[in-house]
């Protein structure tokens, strides 16, 4: 078994047994990241890489190792990191050198890790696709001539392609789960306000979560452990203990009532996603679990909802980038406004000026109430559904993506790739966490089982999904290289 | 109801964007096409469901009124297009 095969669990096994230092495995990885041609990374920190290497192999002779100590990871570039360059796929940021440390790259770097690079992404997190990076797309490691899924497909390509053992990602409207899907990996987004968004270059604040994006359940709540917590620095972050993710693993599922909403099997489901979401769902009737039909009646919904609401927040959230404090700034403005104007025109990309369009006509004087105030109230709408739904089954699955991965630049209008997000929203929109989990291919591409639990349990999720992943062997499967 | 190149170009310029001919003929279009996915939401009875603005309906937290930032001016100061004794530039304002 190569190295870049390896989960976290068994690099920190190598790491403790010295069957390779930390130095020795983030070379490797550096080495695969500089042959790679994925476009996954925006920046690679090879140099700060082989440092924290050093220091954590020294940490390790002491014998005061943790889980994560030495592990080379992967961090998306919307996380503030300080020193280091934090694009967030956008021209706008593109010499923005973060003065700071975003709360989840601060955890990060207390566990000792290794952080190979920043990974590339849909600009400001908005995109299915990684189409919309202005460094360019990134390509689907099951095959170079689809997409890798969006916005965190930097992250997912570099998971799925073997140049980082795990990754960070960022799920707003399904930026974790939908990549993870694509690409085949594991990929956890919790329960809003679990993860600190101080420091995450915000999209839409009431949606916007981060969480780990791995090969496997085990190594998700790992990750999670050192992500997760209350910061006082973001004003949404929940105060709630956080357990051992890793605690409940192997508990047994036998008893557990799985949801199926009829309204996530409909038209616009491929066949064949639709059976390799099935068989996985008879693999747990298998290990004792029952099914049962649910119904989400609001979810068709979710679409106009989201696309009302995210933009409206972008819109807000977006302004600040106006070419005066740091950031892009057009040549030789000749007076303020033109400074706006075009450090704004020129510094965002095309999806980014549509999104920020809608939001300021959406809030404008007159239309708040037929547009943000209706979609806030069919919001309620659609978490009511899921309060529902949780009172009868203990987790709800079904497909992440409506089909597996598309052609890249084959799908042009906006629309279009809005509907490809119809199974992912509704969880941002009600604050729920879902996760996106191996289960099978269909013509040689990855297909993703989404599981969607009630408000913090994330233990739950990772348990399920674990005891899935000790019955399967999707999850392990690797793309061919040439 | 549907957007003209006219307002489109009006929502941009309030936005703080500005967009060439060829821009705004597309934005109008996609405008339109999501806001047309946008009017499902019409058809949907919201009467006395409370708007849900925050997914946890949290309440804001409140700290004491102190001073807890120190001064990093310099630091961000570094990384800012163009300043000047502490303060940031643009274009003149006013004469």
């Amino acid at each position: 078994m190569s190295i870049h095969t390896k989960t976290i669990a068994q690099l920190a096994q190598g790491l403790k047994d010295k069957d390779f230092s930390s130095v020795e495995i983030t070379q490797h990885y550096l080495d695969r990241i500089k042959q790679s041609d994925l476009n996954a990374f925006i920046t690679v920190t090879d140099e700060l890489a082989m440092t924290q290497a050093q220091a954590a192999d020294e940490k390790i002779a002491t014998g005061n190792a943790g889980i994560l100590t030495g592990i080379p990871y992967a961090h998306k570039d919307i996380f503030c990191t300080q020193g280091v360059k934090t694009s967030a796929g956008s021209k706008m940021l593109d010499n923005f050198i973060s003065p700071y440390d975003a709360t989840v790259s601060h955890q990060l770097n207390q566990t000792d890790l290794v952080m190979l690079g920043k990974t590339n992404m849909d600009e400001f997190a908005m995109g299915s696709s990684n189409e919309n990076s202005f460094y360019g797309a990134v390509k689907n490691p099951w095959d170079k001539s689809k997409i890798p899924g969006g916005s965190s497909g930097g992250s997912a390509a570099s998971v799925a392609g073997g140049l980082s053992c795990f990754a960070t990602g960022t799920d707003t409207g399904g930026s974790i789960r939908q990549p993870a899907s694509l690409c085949g990996i594991t990929g956890l987004k919790p329960t809003y306000g679990r993860v600190s968004r101080y420091g995450m270059i915000a999209y839409a604040s009431s949606l916007d979560q981060a969480g780990p994006m791995t090969k496997t359940a085990e190594d998700a709540a790992i990750v999670l452990n050192a992500m997760a917590g209350f910061d006082e620095k973001d004003s949404t972050s929940a105060e709630q203990e956080v357990p051992d993710y890793t605690a409940n693993l192997n508990d047994s599922i036998k008893g557990l009532t799985i949801g199926l909403p009829k309204e996530f099997f409909s038209d616009g489901l491929d066949d064949e996603v639709a059976t390799q979401i099935m068989s996985a769902v008879k693999e747990f009737e298998a290990m004792g679990a029952t099914v049962k039909e649910v119904s989400l009646p609001n979810s068709a919904y979710a679409i106009p909802t989201y696309y009302i609401v995210a933009p409206c927040e972008c819109s807000s959230n977006l302004s600040r980038m106006d070419g005066v404090r740091y950031g892009y700034r057009c040549e030789n403005p000749k007076d303020l406004e033109d400074l706006y104007l075009r450090s704004r025109s020129e510094g965002f990309g095309e999806e980014v000026k549509r999104r920020i369009m809608i939001g300021a006509y959406a809030l404008s004087a007159g239309y708040y109430d037929a547009y943000y105030l209706k979609a806030q109230k069919t919001r309620h709408l659609i978490s009511d559904d899921f309060k529902k739904a949780f009172k009868e089954v203990d987790v709800i699955m079904g497909p992440v993506s409506p089909t597996t991965a598309f052609d890249l630049g084959s799908v042009k209008d906006p629309v279009s790739m809005y509907l490809a997000d119809i199974y992912t929203l509704s969880a941002n929109l009600a604050g729920l966490p879902g996760m996106s989990i191996p289960a099978g291919f269909s013509k040689k591409l990855p297909v993703g089982l989404q599981l969607i639990g009630d408000y913090w349990s994330e233990s739950k999720l990772l348990n399920i999904a674990h005891q899935f992943q000790l019955q399967t062997d999707w999850h392990a499967q690797s793309p061919q290289e040439n | 109801m549907s957007l003209s190149e006219g307002q489109v170009s009006q929502i941009a310029y309030l936005a703080r964007l500005s967009l060439s001919n060829e821009a705004l003929k597309d934005n109008t279009k996609d405008l339109n096409a999501i806001l047309g996915l946008a009017e499902q939401l019409g058809s949907i009875d919201t009467d006395g469901i409370e708007p849900m603005a925050h997914p946890l309906h949290m309440t804001q937290r409140l700290r004491a009124d102190v001073v807890t930032e120190k001064d990093h001016s310099d630091l961000f100061q570094s990384i800012a297009p163009k300043t000047d004794n502490k303060h940031y530039l643009v274009p003149t304002v006013i004469e």
